[in-house]
């Protein structure tokens, strides 16, 4: 996997939370029906606008609430990769799992306005605003996190090793 | 240098003398919990004694999908022949049955599909949520990685003025101290001997909405007093080294606190005094989840209500974490007391607490609860409005049809 993304910024404030990517009764319907609920109560249409390759750029606390596989559910929609000012544990550990390039920096919603595009080297740090043309600096996930999300999640893992049926 | 005890079990778990913040670790799960659903396609798993298979979230099946998944788990149980399997009847809310019977315990590293799961810290067991994908990683391979943060230490001192609890504690944290994205908790202080184990486990569940990453109560004899007969395995606890870094210490006096509510929508730096949101009218309470679904939520709420009348126009919905809790609380006489009064007692069941089933809440509606979250669209509609306090502050309110400080009754 290439150790960077780019595209189009969709800006999103401090705590993000689980239900608001996806609500609970979404939770359990299959997971290709998941995504169409994607923040449909803070932000009623967004997976209508959103195109497949677009960034998300939040603020504090990204991921914060359960375990649901916010990953998965971004990944489905297309999104390339989340900046965030910083993330909750969890909801990092359900990006990075599933093969989800994600970044903790510091000042990047004054960094960016809606619709700047963003090049991000997540295996760096360095975040372009190609819009503005300006850079600044995020704190990259550890190199052991970094290979599993260049593997392509854990479950890649272990259908690579034998213990997943294969599909 | 010294290691804090979250360090401590993190570092025997992963063969190391020493962990410090920021390393990541690659550790040995010593017991894995699954909920409601197995995925079917697994060939072969680390260890069928290490894991714990219950239904919580959707039971008794509230639609064919549920029951069709349960079935699945049941297939899964006996390909594999699980032990440790609590099916319909002996189940109960994940976090409650694994505290209950004796599978969290001091030292140990056990992870669950849930974010919740930090509720076994009150046991002095490292317990974390993780995700779907990462719980499969556990059930193949026995291991997965944590990254080490920086550890919060939190004194309480002092014993808690009537009708104030620990929900109340961990509603104050994140009031003053806002999130804890990223770090640690671990909890000390000669307070702590008068916080019983319901409470503690109420405090280490809501660390989830705290954001932190671990949340670790000390071995004490509280703790050791509850584990007597009830261990499954073996265990050793664990506690800091005298010289372990904490780079951040909150001091609480206990006696100093009143009643806290979480307002809707967040828990970081948004909770207040009850007396602030008196009068608030509500529509439904709700007691239960892995929160407070437990015996002494239902003394208190049984107290409270005890000669009094749900108020006209409000539902109060009352559900236990286990149904061993369900049938103590039958036998104390709580549920009677509660039913006179007008309240619902379920079958314990997550049901309520995330929306699922069995206690929605309508547009506009407004409901104070004890389980575990106010966000937007978490207990029903979108547009309705979730507050959170202690289970006297629930009981109080359904009583009154607004939301009530339980000093005030
Ligand atoms: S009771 Fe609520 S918070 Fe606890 S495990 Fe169930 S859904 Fe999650």
């Amino acid at each position: 996997m290439a150790s960077t993304f780019k595209g189009r910024v969709w800006k999103f404030g401090d705590d993000i939370n689980t239900d608001l990517i996806i609500p609970g009764f979404a939770l359990y319907l299959a997971p290709d029906e998941q995504p169409r609920h994607c923040f449909s109560a803070n932000r009623p249409g967004w997976v209508n606008e959103m195109q497949r390759g677009d960034v998300l750029v939040a603020g504090r606390n990204f991921g914060v609430g359960s375990a649901r596989p916010i990953g998965d559910v971004l990944l489905r929609l297309g999104i390339s990769g989340i900046v965030a000012e910083s993330f909750n544990g969890l909801g990092l550990r359900n990006c990075i799992n599933v093969g989800l390039p994600v970044l903790p920096c510091k000042g990047i919603v004054d960094a960016f306005e809606e619709g700047d595009i963003a090049e991000v080297n997540w295996t760096t740090g360095a975040v372009h605003n190609l819009t503005k043309g300006t850079t600044l600096q995020g704190q990259p996930v550890p190199k052991a996190l970094q290979d599993i999300v260049a593997a392509g999640g854990v479950e890649a893992v272990l259908r690579k090793e034998g213990y997943l049926a294969s599909r | 240098m010294g290691m804090t005890s979250i360090e401590k079990i993190l570092a025997g778990h992963s063969n190391r003398r020493e962990v410090k913040p920021g390393d990541v670790v690659v550790v040995d799960v010593d017991v894995a919990v699954f909920f409601d659903w197995m995925r079917p396609d697994v060939v072969r798993i680390a260890d069928p004694d290490r894991l714990v298979l219950l239904h919580d979230h959707q039971v008794p099946a509230p639609t064919i999908a549920a029951a069709n998944n349960a079935r699945q788990m049941r297939e899964f149980v006996e390909k594999f022949g699980v032990k440790n399997y609590f099916p319909v009847g002996a189940h109960g809310i994940c976090h409650v049955l694994v505290a209950q019977e004796g599978f969290a315990l001091p030292g140990k590293i056990l992870a669950n599909a849930d974010s919740h799961t930090c509720s076994s810290g009150a046991l002095n067991c490292l317990a974390r949520g993780v995700g779907p994908s990462e719980m499969t990683y556990i059930l193949c391979k026995g291991q997965t990685w944590f990254m080490v943060g920086p550890t919060t230490r939190v004194n309480l001192e002092g014993e808690l003025p009537q009708r104030v609890y620990p929900r109340d504690v961990i509603h104050f944290i994140p009031g003053h101290y806002g999130d804890f994205a990223g770090r640690n908790l671990e909890w000390h202080g000669d307070g702590l001997t008068n916080i019983a184990m319901d409470g503690r486990l109420t405090m280490a569940t809501i660390s989830a909405e705290l954001s932190a990453e671990f949340s670790l109560f000390p071995y004490d004899s509280v703790l050791e007093a509850y584990l007597q007969g009830r261990a499954k395995w073996p265990f050793e606890p664990v506690s800091p080294d005298p010289d372990a870094h904490y780079d951040q210490v909150i001091d609480i006096d206990l006696s100093s606190l009143e009643p806290q509510v979480v307002l809707p929508g967040k828990v970081a730096w948004n909770s207040r005094p009850v007396r602030e949101v008196a009068g608030q009218k509500i529509d439904q309470a709700f007691i239960g989840s892995c929160a407070n679904g437990r015996l002494s939520d239902f003394a208190i709420a049984a107290e409270i209500v005890k000669g009094r009348q749900v108020a006209p126009g409000t539902r109060f919905i009352v559900t236990p974490g286990s149904q061993a809790i369900l049938l103590e609380a039958v036998r104390a006489g709580y549920v009677e007391t509660l039913m006179q009064a007008g309240a619902v007692v379920t079958s314990s069941t997550c049901g309520a607490c995330y929306g699922g089933h069995m206690g929605l809440l309508a547009d506009e509606e407004v409901c104070i609860t004890a389980s575990t979250r106010n966000f937007q669209g978490r207990m029903g509609s979108p547009k309705a409005k979730v507050f959170m306090g202690s289970p006297a502050t629930v009981a109080a309110s359904a009583v009154s049809g607004v939301i009530t400080d339980p000093r005030d009754l």
